[in-house]
């Protein structure tokens, strides 16, 4: 256990370090004298951040609200046409940069969208206007509903095959089959489902600003992208990052004490193994708020370490992380030669909670299962992973890289201060043709672009594939 | 193996011709670079006449363009910074990174004259609400005071002036026109507002989509539907106070290795060769002399009775409060 431990702990030790990186340097531009403290009270940032919370919320709430039902009906029905393409296409808004799905979700809903064109057909006179919180929620809703059912399902399609076979023996009916056995299984995946959700939304900001109708509904990430680009004032883009950051962690104890209070599966894995693995989580935890730096001060006890990962890298604004790092190689070679690989650093880092998040559930049940077992046999190292940790983890796995894929692809955050003219992705080719008139390129790319995010998608979950076991 | 050793040594050969070659860095926004856009055809016209080597490096608009010079500081690699507007040049000028152009600017044609020493103008246009001809006609506002304070239906998309250039021109034109009464004039305005985009492409997109009948965008736009998609469809209103001006510049940094061939640039930059190509790839006007005639759609154009524009010095003092001053009004 001591090895996988302070393997855990070099991971976070990096990625706190990468995360640090970015803030150090864009402290160094801030403003001598800048009244940091005021702007952090003012009433501005007050509202913002109150919006910020409100429209947070409400998504994630709406968004897992729906996932559940939905992910329950796909685990119901394991056989049905076309599952497969549909679960993958769940992983497609993902991929798709903030701006396109607008644009699709304004074709089916918008004030000409196929819904008011529906409505008046039908000769009805009400019409639907989304602009406004509507139009976020629905958005959101849209992005993150089918991460989420995503998450959920592989939460149900973890139950033991006894359990099921129990709950058929002893006569359930659909209410209790739910109360007993599939809502334990969600419940173990719902904090990281709902904290990931919550993330997503906070950071949210074409989105909110395109279909929020006006600057009344103005997000923390709104500030930041201001704070840093038309007023250029590194340290108070830093505040606000730190702010979001804290939301994002508050929200993140929040949920963490709702999953081991209520629900003992959650804390299993530390009954199980009292002491050593107990104290090296504490151990990297400690490391972890040194490494980071003094710009953030958590409360230890409850946190996991791979919990804190997600914390840290996905409520870090992608365009600060960009600057940050763009200074710091200044200092060296020049932005451009590291160009490629800052990106991919970059995106990886920001798709990582999303990976340690599909894979921990599984990961933790797997352990408690087989843990002594392969002890007492002695099995260990590669041969371990081969012969017992693939064959569960892989389908998480495959799911976890398939989303990654997803996001990194649709990437606009980091790709914009690293890109190039020899340097470019499909996305930033994509938004420079709407902003020059051509949309009908633009939409040709989008396609070619959801096209790859299915093709990649596919080709992850196909080589996760688990490998086939005689059904128990 | 002894052909594989005379292919490295031509490349070795081929890599020091290169390297024998000027190189002029200029950093500029990406739709100035694109494939349709002006920049591959200057790059074309420039190395023809000039023996070196024209490398852009494009960001993603005139913002960020300053941006990225700032945190470059003196170590930046720019030659020349071209895509910069008016708006924004007393902040450039400020940061100290940039040299006198020292180039005699007779020819220029942009409305009010020029005469900053530090940066050259490359083209122009004025901010215009474009409308949808399908649903709008040109007769329906003739002043902003009309478009302001008439009531009605009609929706509009604007661009965000914390975030987008086009924002801040809409903010600056009401400013200019209406003074001290410009938060009164927001809050009129404010029912009108369909929603407000972090940038152009966004509200363009929702306009073309037929979200709203008008956008904020240039008087030039409707040139582009003319010109590249043969359609009369989309018009811009003309307003009796005026139009608000943006101008785009480029300057050379104090930084560039070989000054005298950043001039040259610059001098060429206000010369026929790369004012002709202005028009039809960037969608402006060209800010100095043109060998041929402007294409026939730019005849058709709104010509604004005057041109609005504050100094870069009263933006540079005014933005933030202006902007504070928005966001009261449309924010409640």
């Amino acid at each position: 256990m001591t090895g996988a431990a302070s393997g855990g702990i070099a991971v976070v030790a990096v990625v706190a370090a990468l995360t640090a990186a970015a803030f150090v340097p864009l402290i160094g531009h801030a403003r001598a004298g800048a009244p940091l403290l005021d702007f952090l009270t003012a009433p501005y940032t007050l509202r913002i951040t109150r919006f910020t919370l409100l429209q947070a919320g409400l998504s994630t709430l709406l968004s897992v609200g729906f996932a559940i039902p939905l992910a329950r009906a796909l685990a119901h029905q394991p056989q049905f046409m076309l599952r497969g393409t549909l679960l993958r296409l769940m992983a497609l808004p993902l991929g798709l940069p903030a701006l396109v799905g607008v644009l699709g979700i304004v074709e089916v809903f918008g004030q000409r969208g196929w819904v008011n064109g529906l409505l008046a057909a039908i000769g009805l006179d009400s019409r639907l206007e989304i602009y406004g919180l509507t139009g976020i929620l629905l958005a959101h809703v849209f992005f993150n509903m089918p991460l989420a059912a995503r998450m959920v399902l592989s939460g149900l399609e973890a139950i033991p095959y006894e359990s099921e076979r129990l709950s058929a023996q002893l006569g359930f009916t659909p209410a209790q089959h739910w109360r007993h056995v599939e809502w334990p299984a969600v419940r173990q995946v719902l904090p990281g489902t709902l904290l990931l959700v919550f993330m997503l939304c906070a950071a949210s900001f074409t989105i909110v600003l395109t279909l929020g109708g006006g600057p009344s509904a103005t997000t923390l990430e709104v500030a930041i992208y201001q704070a840093l680009r038309f007023d250029f004032d590194p340290g108070q883009a830093v505040v606000l990052a730190l702010l979001q950051l804290l939301l994002c962690a508050s929200c993140y104890l929040l949920l963490g004490r709702l999953g081991t209070d209520i629900d003992p599966g959650m804390t299993l894995g530390a009954r199980a193994r009292p002491g050593s693995r107990g104290s090296g989580r504490r151990t990297g935890d400690w490391l972890l708020i040194a490494m980071a730096g003094a710009f953030i001060a958590l409360p230890l006890v409850a946190i996991v370490i791979s919990g804190l990962v997600a914390g840290l890298t996905l409520a870090m604004p992608p365009i600060v992380l960009g600057a940050g790092w763009f200074v710091l190689a200044l200092g060296f070679e020049g932005p451009f030669s590291i160009a490629p690989a800052a990106v991919v650093a970059g995106n990886a880092l920001l798709a990582l909670p999303f990976a340690v998040r599909i894979i921990e559930p599984a990961m933790l049940g797997h352990a408690q299962a087989y843990d002594r077992l392969v002890l007492s046999l002695g099995i260990k190292g590669l041969t371990r992973f081969r012969l017992i940790d693939w064959p569960v983890l892989g389908r998480p796995a495959g799911l976890a890289a398939a989303l990654a894929m997803a996001m990194s692809l649709g990437d606009l955050g980091i790709i914009t201060l690293f890109g190039s003219e020899d340097f470019l992705t499909l996305p930033y080719l994509l938004l420079q043709r709407m902003g020059t008139y051509r949309t009908t390129d633009a939409a040709g790319l989008a396609l070619i672009l959801g096209g790859l995010c299915l093709s990649l998608i596919w080709t992850a979950e196909w080589m996760a594939r688990p490998a086939r076991r005689s059904t128990p | 193996m002894r052909r594989l050793i005379a292919a490295a040594l031509a490349l070795i050969a081929l890599a020091s011709f290169a390297h024998a070659k000027e190189t002029l860095t200029i950093y500029t926004y990406d739709g100035f670079t694109s494939d349709w856009g002006t920049g591959p055809k200057v790059k074309a016209a420039f190395e023809t006449q000039c023996d070196c080597t024209v490398d852009f490096v494009a960001l993603p608009d005139g913002v960020a363009l300053l941006n990225r010079l700032k945190l470059e500081g003196a170590a930046t690699k720019a030659d020349i910074v071209l895509g910069i507007d008016t708006n924004l040049t007393a902040e450039a000028e400020a940061t100290g990174l940039f040299a006198p152009h020292e180039v005699t600017a007779s020819g220029l044609t942009v409305p009010g004259g020029w005469s900053d020493k530090t940066f050259l103008p490359f083209d122009w246009g004025y901010f215009a609400v474009v409308f949808d001809g399908d649903k709008l006609k040109a007769d329906q506002f003739r002043s902003l005071k009309e478009f302001i304070e008439k009531q009605g239906p009609e929706k509009i998309v604007i661009e965000d002036p914390r975030t987008a250039t086009p924002g801040l021109g809409l903010l600056l034109w009401i400013k200019a026109v209406y003074g001290d009464q410009a938060k009164d004039a927001w809050e009129k305005l404010k029912p009108r507002i369909l929603t407000v985009t972090p940038g152009w492409s966004e509200a363009y997109g929702l306009f073309t989509k037929g979200e709203a009948p008008m956008v904020l965008s240039y008087t030039t736009s409707p040139a582009y539907h003319m010109i590249a998609e043969n359609t009369q469809r989309y018009q811009a209103f003309a307003f009796a106070e005026g139009h608000y001006m943006q101008i785009e510049v480029a300057g050379m940094t104090k930084s560039a290795r070989n000054k005298e061939l950043a001039r040259r640039f610059l001098a060429f930059m206000i010369s026929p060769g790369f004012q002709d190509l202005v028009p039809e790839t960037n969608w402006m006007y060209p800010a100095g002399p043109i060998s041929k005639p402007l294409p026939a759609a730019f005849d058709r154009l709104v010509k604004p009775a005057k041109s609005l524009i504050f100094s870069s010095e009263e933006v540079a003092r005014n933005r933030k409060t202006w902007t504070e001053e928005w966001l009261a009004a449309t924010s409640r």
